[in-house]
């Protein structure tokens, strides 16, 4: 008697949103069955893998991945470098810079680099924010107005900026509107109803809803994600069908796995070694939960999961 | 998978002879399926349907013990698809590869390499718990013989990966009092290695070329009455490995499947093909997805701490938040007069902190506050780690009669703080520290230089 599986595809599907245009444009999403179960019904976008660079430019990343773009004297440079990469299927663009609490570069400065990215390279971007609520509103607003065209994914709004985030990148300049919430369902069912209250179309949202570095309080993240996918997929609610993106990159490269020196921590050995497999396992990790994109900063860590990724769908 | 009343009543000896308690039968039988009493109650009930009874209402996948002693492991018994629904309950143990296809030399760096990663995560010991020797037939049985005996060395449990009963036998007397795992009965030799498994009381691991095949394997053991087993994976491809991880433990746990109800062997050191990076993402999906035993070709530093603290995550019980007692901690000789750095009590928050710390060889005195056992920016952002609460505790505490140095050290992520906890707290001193632990050796040695 041969093995008989019961099949897990379900009725419902997740949202497929496009980011980009032309030859490049990629979509995200559109599965009816959980993370890499093709086993249960074909897959037929594969979850995609982006680079994240910021306007700090390569003095702001961390040493191990300076050495990746020798020779980039701008922004710019980097930008085209960053794409072209092994595995790349969007750039992410943090505008970290932008933080009143940090460098607190002004708006146009920024947008100016945004606009002058996105006339150097054709993948699809992803703007990210400061992490700071106010300047968000006005910086994600402008870089919405300043791509128009390029459907680009502005990640993200979040409860306390919806309004003009969504506002701007959803509704006037037809971007994909991110929506980014704390790690908690109910958190990010709520933003995405807020959002299309809003009038911003549910079918052009994209989730953040918070991660964490692996041994970080991750199992929150997990089960988060799983929680999502049951909503979204088996009870059918159209609230949670937005595929989800993560931006592994920034919360791991901050942990002491990756940070520490050799020269403090000579047995736990080569730290661009460290940096690159916690990134990996991280982005693995969420995948596996459910992500339908991961952002990620090292271009060998992008390389690899591009690998794991078309190795499972 | 729970028995109902009439299923149990099909099986009941049918006398109504009342012994029991029960008017009759089928009320007996009623009783047994909501689990009121037991059916040992009644003296008639055959022993074949008694056994029938309690395969019926075994859990949906075995627990396996492998490992003798202080070695000794519980695999699967899993109930769960996902950790939220209760919670997992035992971790993936990981194993590291030798075969003695590979080189002396290349043996011997390995050998010594395996017990380097061995370190202490918020009170667990993490390492690597087993060993693989592999079995490869050119390379000859003296050979393999040998290897594993040194790799009986390391005091990890073995996993004998052979095909073959005639080695298996030979090899499993040197070793089989550690209680070793046998991984290697297929389609065409499952009689043999099973006879060979039971006699060493040892827990076989079972292959097969595709799902089918090995399926039809695990139900021919179970009817030669061996129950004591392992599925592995299989080595064909990653998508392939990944659908019988998830499909079986699938339909053992979902789809009442026994058959299916094993733990899992997931060979990754041949799935990534000597792509070390790969093998890392690879870890960590088997980790995510279902993997009861996970072998590796090496086992680093750089892939062992994201590994090991993803998995101390996800196997943790999510009813129980995991918390540390609120109030001083001196650290490295403090006295009173040593300066004062404060945190949460979220157990995680405070094995980072309290590391870098000591560290950093500065006397002072951690506080940790009662935070509700949140991080840092979560129980700030939940309103439990704020200007108010720690001024309230440190009165409660009191703080300031049991200590005389007014200097406070914050954590980064709630520079915020400063201001009000200046104003909530007179006298004191407030400086706030870097973001991340990590940065703390440095700050702490600048700042009392
Ligand atoms: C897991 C998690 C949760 C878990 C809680 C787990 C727990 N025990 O804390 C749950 C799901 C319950 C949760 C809930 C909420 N969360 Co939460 N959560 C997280 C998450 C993903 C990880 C937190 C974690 O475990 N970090 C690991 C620990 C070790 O970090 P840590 O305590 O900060 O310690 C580090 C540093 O601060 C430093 N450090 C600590 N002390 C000290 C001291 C000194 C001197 C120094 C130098 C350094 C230092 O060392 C550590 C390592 O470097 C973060 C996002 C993230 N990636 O951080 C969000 C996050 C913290 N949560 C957030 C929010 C908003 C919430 C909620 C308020 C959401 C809501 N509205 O309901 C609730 C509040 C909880 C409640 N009401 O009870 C926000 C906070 C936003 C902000 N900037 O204020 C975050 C940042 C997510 C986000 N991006 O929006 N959360
Ligand atoms: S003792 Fe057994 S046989 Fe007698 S009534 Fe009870 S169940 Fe039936």
């Amino acid at each position: 008697m041969p093995f008989t599986a019961k099949s897990g595809k379900f009725n419902a599907k997740i949202n497929t949103v496009e980011i980009g245009t032309g030859d490049k444009a990629i979509k995200m999403g559109g599965e009816n069955v959980l993370p890499f179960y093709t086993f249960d019904d074909a897959i037929e976008n594969a979850p995609k893998v982006g680079i994240e660079i910021t306007d700090g430019g390569v003095a702001a990343e961390p040493e191990c991945i300076q050495k990746c773009y020798e020779g980039c004297e701008s922004v710019v440079d980097m930008a085209k470098k960053a794409a072209s990469f092994e595995g790349v299927d969007f750039l992410s663009v943090r505008l970290e810079g932008g933080d009143p609490n940090g460098q607190n570069k002004p708006t146009e400065e920024l947008i100016q680099l945004v606009k002058d990215i996105a006339d150097a390279v054709d993948v699809p971007l992803v703007i990210c924010g400061s992490k700071n609520v106010e300047k968000d509103s006005e910086l994600l607003d402008k870089a919405a107005a300043a791509l128009e065209g390029r459907n680009a994914l502005i990640l993200a709004a979040k409860e306390e900026n919806y309004k003009t985030i969504g506002a701007s990148a959803g509704l006037a300049y037809k971007q994909v509107v991110g929506a980014e919430s704390a790690v908690d369902i109910n958190l990010a069912k709520q933003l995405n109803v807020l959002l299309t209250q809003l009038g911003v179309d549910g079918k052009n949202v994209v989730m953040n809803i918070g991660t964490a570095a692996a041994g970080y309080g991750f199992e929150y993240v997990v089960s988060t994600m799983d929680r999502i996918k049951a909503a979204a997929l088996q009870q059918g609610d159209v609230t949670l069908q937005m595929p989800i993106i993560t931006p592994v990159a920034s919360e791991v490269w901050g942990v002491k796995e990756a940070m520490a020196s050799e020269a403090d921590m000579p047995e736990w050995g080569c730290q661009e070694e460290r940096g690159i497999d916690m990134e990996i396992e991280t982005a693995a990790a969420v995948l596996a939960s459910g992500s339908n994109a991961v952002i990620l900063r090292h271009p060998e860590s992008v390389k690899t999961i591009k690998t794991l990724v078309s190795e499972l769908v | 998978m729970a028995l109902k009343g009439l299923d149990i009543f099909k099986l009941s000896p049918k006398k109504n002879c009342k012994e029991c308690g029960s008017p009759t039968c089928m009320a007996f039988s009623m009783k047994v399926a909501q689990g009121a009493v037991s059916v040992d109650a009644c003296p008639y009930f055959s022993e074949d349907a008694k056994a029938q009874l309690n395969e019926a209402t075994a859990p949906p996948m075995k627990t396996i013990k492998v490992g003798a002693g202080d070695s000794e492991m519980v695999l699967g018994g899993e109930t769960v698809l996902f950790r939220h629904e209760k919670t997992f309950v035992n971790k993936t143990r990981y194993a590291v590869s030798l075969c003695n296809c590979m080189d002396d030399a290349a043996i011997e760096a390995k050998l010594a390499e395996i017990p380097k990663v061995d370190y202490e995560r918020i009170g667990e010991r993490m390492f690597v718990e087993m060993v693989y020797v592999n079995y490869c037939a050119d390379a000859g049985k003296e050979k393999y013989l040998d290897l594993v005996k040194k790799a009986e060395g390391l005091g990890r449990v073995l996993i004998l990966g052979c095909t073959d009963p005639d080695v298996a036998k030979e090899a499993l007397e040197l070793v089989k009092a550690g209680k070793p795992v046998l991984n290697g009965a297929n389609a065409s030799n499952y009689e043999a290695m099973s006879a060979v498994a039971t006699a060493a009381g040892v827990v076989l691991g079972v292959q097969g070329a595709d799902a089918n095949e090995l399926y039809d394997t695990v139900a021919a053991l179970e009817k030669l009455g061996n129950k004591n087993l392992l599925i592995d994976c299989g080595v064909n491809s990653v998508k392939e490995a990944y659908a019988i991880a998830v499909q079986f433990r699938k339909a053992a746990i979902k789809d009442s499947d026994r058959t299916c109800g094993y733990p899992s062997i997931v060979r990754v050191d041949q799935l990534a093909k000597g792509n070390a990076h790969l093998q890392a993402a690879l870890v960590s999906l088997f980790t995510m997805k279902y993997g009861s035993i996970v072998v590796l070709e090496q086992m680093t530093y750089a892939e062992a701490l994201p590994l090991y603290g993803l998995r101390q995550n996800v196997f943790t019980d999510p009813q129980k938040p995991m918390k540390v007692e609120p109030g001083i901690y001196p650290l490295n000789g403090a006295d009173e007069n040593s300066i004062c750095v404060t945190t949460v009590d979220f157990a995680l928050t405070y094995f980072v902190v309290s590391g870098e710390l000591e560290r950093s060889g500065v006397p002072l005195n951690l506080i940790i506050n009662d935070a509700g056992g949140l991080s840092v920016l979560t129980s700030w952002a939940a309103g439990k780690f704020s200007a108010g609460s720690i001024a309230k505790f440190f009165q409660e505490q009191d703080i300031e009669g049991k200590l005389k140095s007014r200097k406070l050290i914050i954590p980064g992520k709630v520079a915020v703080l400063k201001g009000e906890l200046e104003a909530k707290l007179p006298g004191w001193e407030i400086i706030i520290a870097p973001k991340e632990a990590v940065q703390l050796v440095k700050f702490m040695k600048d700042i009392t230089a």
